[in-house]
């Protein structure tokens, strides 16, 4: 089992990018849970979201305390206690940042990717929405699903222009961090749940 | 079909599958996406359905009860502080023996102002009468919300669903929906045998003197304890249907002569679940996975704890000034039993709290440490009281 935790601020898209992973997850077969853990409900109030992908029912519905992988939508979130907490040895972070991956590698003390997705959402999309373009990121770093898994999840939320702007989105997201950077393999269910 | 839906948008299409005739939606976190849902499904023509946006939780239960009265198949969703706003309505609704369905996206009673997650709010309204039952996951969430349609038309008593709000409302996960062909063989259209009728006119709700107040108090009693074999008979029918059960009156998961067992209610049996089957303790351990909370399936419990030593009961709501809610009537209903096991009661996961793994060894661990018959909050920390609160 695969276990990740995304953080961003109310209004980021915390929740759509978890439902639109675990989405892209049931897309290829694969069992999925996502859900979202609320603070103050506003926007720019730090909130956090957890997905789960495995080759097996996933039944357990605690929060992921030792995620593999977490996903920052906001480097401001990287001053917040608690963020990098449980993170697995070998596990990678991915930032929304314009600071580069090596300075926030050496900064961070773990594998760090960064790409700069508000940047690029704010390019493509024409606002500032950093969750698909980390999506797509995440999963060329790590291939832990295929590019056309998260295409037809988008699919089943978005239609037209926005869906087209948003398969722009991911395509210059994935062009923007190293394939295979994090390869892992779900179906390493202790490597990844340690929690238990 | 197999879908990855959030839980509230699955509760909103299993209600779609039902054909209610009358929806009353008011919002509250974390119910509200569930009427949400309904009114965009009656928006895109899915629905053909009134749905009535009312000002208050006391008029969505009012609205229901009287859509259902007149003859409409009624629901409506609520939370926390909406169900105590609908409370008078609950007790008349379920008095008045008016088949209905209701989700409680279970979420913590206010002060202290909580918008998270534990059960206290429905079991603030145990006693008012309606049928209780919890849901572990968003499967058993959808199925029993189809169930519970012909367990109140056919036992003319209120049916409240019971999902962990924001646990199970928020979570997507892959569910599957039923056909609606499937849906409509299993679930009959709407009858209500004292339906209001300008041809045959009766009243509802009219003043009951001395003379019968206790007769009706009786009866509503004891149509209460005949719908357990119904609760039963309609999660066999619906397995029969659909190849899924929904978890009976309750359900026992592991090893049957286990002599410790643990009871809770609704998401946590399915983190315990993993946890028991995934990593199963040296002694054996069994969970009793309690679906029917009213009415309460005595004797399905004393089967289940034949030859159980110790019994944990864990639940997400408590009785300032007593204790454990579900833990007292589980001892009361053990106490005739010879060989009775050892009750300790324990609150856990309240306002939100989440409930970890590591929470299942640490009440094995706390029950043996404890004395029989005790209370206590597990996973309070103490170190954050002042001395004289602790």
């Amino acid at each position: 089992m695969l276990e990740i935790r995304i953080h961003g601020r109310g209004g980021q898209g915390n929740v759509v990018a978890a439902y639109l992973l675990a989405g892209a997850a049931f897309e290829v077969g694969r069992h999925c849970q996502a859900f979202p853990a609320f603070g103050a409900e506003r926007r720019g109030a730090p909130v956090t979201a957890f997905v789960r992908i495995a080759d097996c029912p996933i039944r357990r519905r605690n929060q992921v305390r030792t995620p593999a992988f977490l996903i920052i939508q906001d480097d401001s979130l990287l001053h917040v206690p608690g963020v990098l907490d449980g993170l697995l040895p070998g596990g990678g972070v991915l930032v929304n940042s314009t600071e580069s991956s090596e300075s926030l590698s050496a900064r961070l003390g773990v594998a760090t990717a960064s790409i700069p997705a508000t940047t690029l959402s704010t390019e493509v999309l024409g606002r500032p929405m950093p969750n698909v373009a980390l999506l797509a990121a995440f999963l060329t770093a790590t291939g832990a699903l295929p590019h056309d898994a998260l295409d037809k999840a988008l699919a089943h939320r978005f239609k037209g222009d926005v869906l087209e702007r948003n398969r722009a989105l991911m395509a210059r997201a994935e062009a923007s961090v190293p394939a295979g950077l994090w390869s892992i393999d779900i179906s390493e269910r202790e490597t990844h749940a340690a929690g238990a | 079909m197999r879908q990855a839906l959030e839980g509230s948008q699955a509760i909103a299409r299993a209600v779609a599958l039902c054909r209610p005739g009358v929806v009353a939606a008011y919002p509250i976190t974390p119910q509200t996406h569930i009427v949400e849902g309904i009114s965009k499904l009656v928006a895109d023509g899915v629905m053909d359905c009134e749905l009535v946006s009312v000002e208050s939780e006391f008029s969505a239960a009012s609205v229901a009860l009287g859509a259902a009265a007149a003859g409409s198949r009624a629901y409506t969703a609520s939370s926390s502080q909406g169900i105590m706003l609908m409370s008078e309505v609950l007790y008349n609704i379920a008095g008045l023996r008016v088949p209905m369905v209701l989700t409680c996206a279970n979420r913590a009673v206010g002060a202290p102002l909580s918008i998270w997650n534990d059960q206290q709010d429905s079991m603030a309204v145990r006693d008012a009468g309606w049928i209780q039952l919890y849901c572990a996951d968003n499967q058993e969430a959808v199925d029993t919300t189809i169930q519970a349609f012909r367990i109140a038309e056919a036992t003319e008593l209120p049916v409240m669903v019971c999902v962990d709000g924001f646990v199970l409302t928020h979570t997507m996960e892959p569910i599957d929906l039923p056909d609606q062909d499937v849906v409509d063989a299993f679930l009959p259209p709407y009858h209500f045998a004292r339906m209001l009728d300008p041809a045959r006119p009766i009243s509802l709700g009219t003043l009951v003197d001395p003379a019968w107040f206790t007769e009706a108090r009786h009866s509503h009693h004891h149509a209460l304890l005949k719908a357990l074999p119904v609760i039963e008979q309609v999660d066999r029918d619906w397995q029969a249907a659909t190849g899924r059960a929904a978890g009976g009156l309750l359900e026992v998961i592991g090893p049957a002569d286990a002599p410790t067992a643990i009871l809770c209610l609704g998401s946590v049996a399915s983190t315990f679940t993993e946890v028991l089957e995934d990593h199963p303790p040296d002694d054996p351990v069994k969970l009793i996975k309690l679906r029917a909370f009213r009415p309460f399936p005595a004797e399905a419990l004393r089967a289940a704890c034949i030859g159980v030593k110790t019994l944990i009961v864990l639940e997400r709501a408590l009785s300032p000034g007593l204790g454990g809610i579900v833990a007292v009537e589980v001892q009361a209903i053990l106490a005739t039993v010879p060989d009775a096991p050892a009750v300790h009661g324990f609150a856990a996961g309240l306002g939100g709290r989440d409930m970890p793994v590591e929470l299942l060894p640490d009440l094995l661990a706390a029950a043996r440490a404890g004395r029989p018959g005790e209370f206590t909050i597990a996973d309070v920390q103490l170190s954050k009281l002042p001395e004289e609160d602790r």
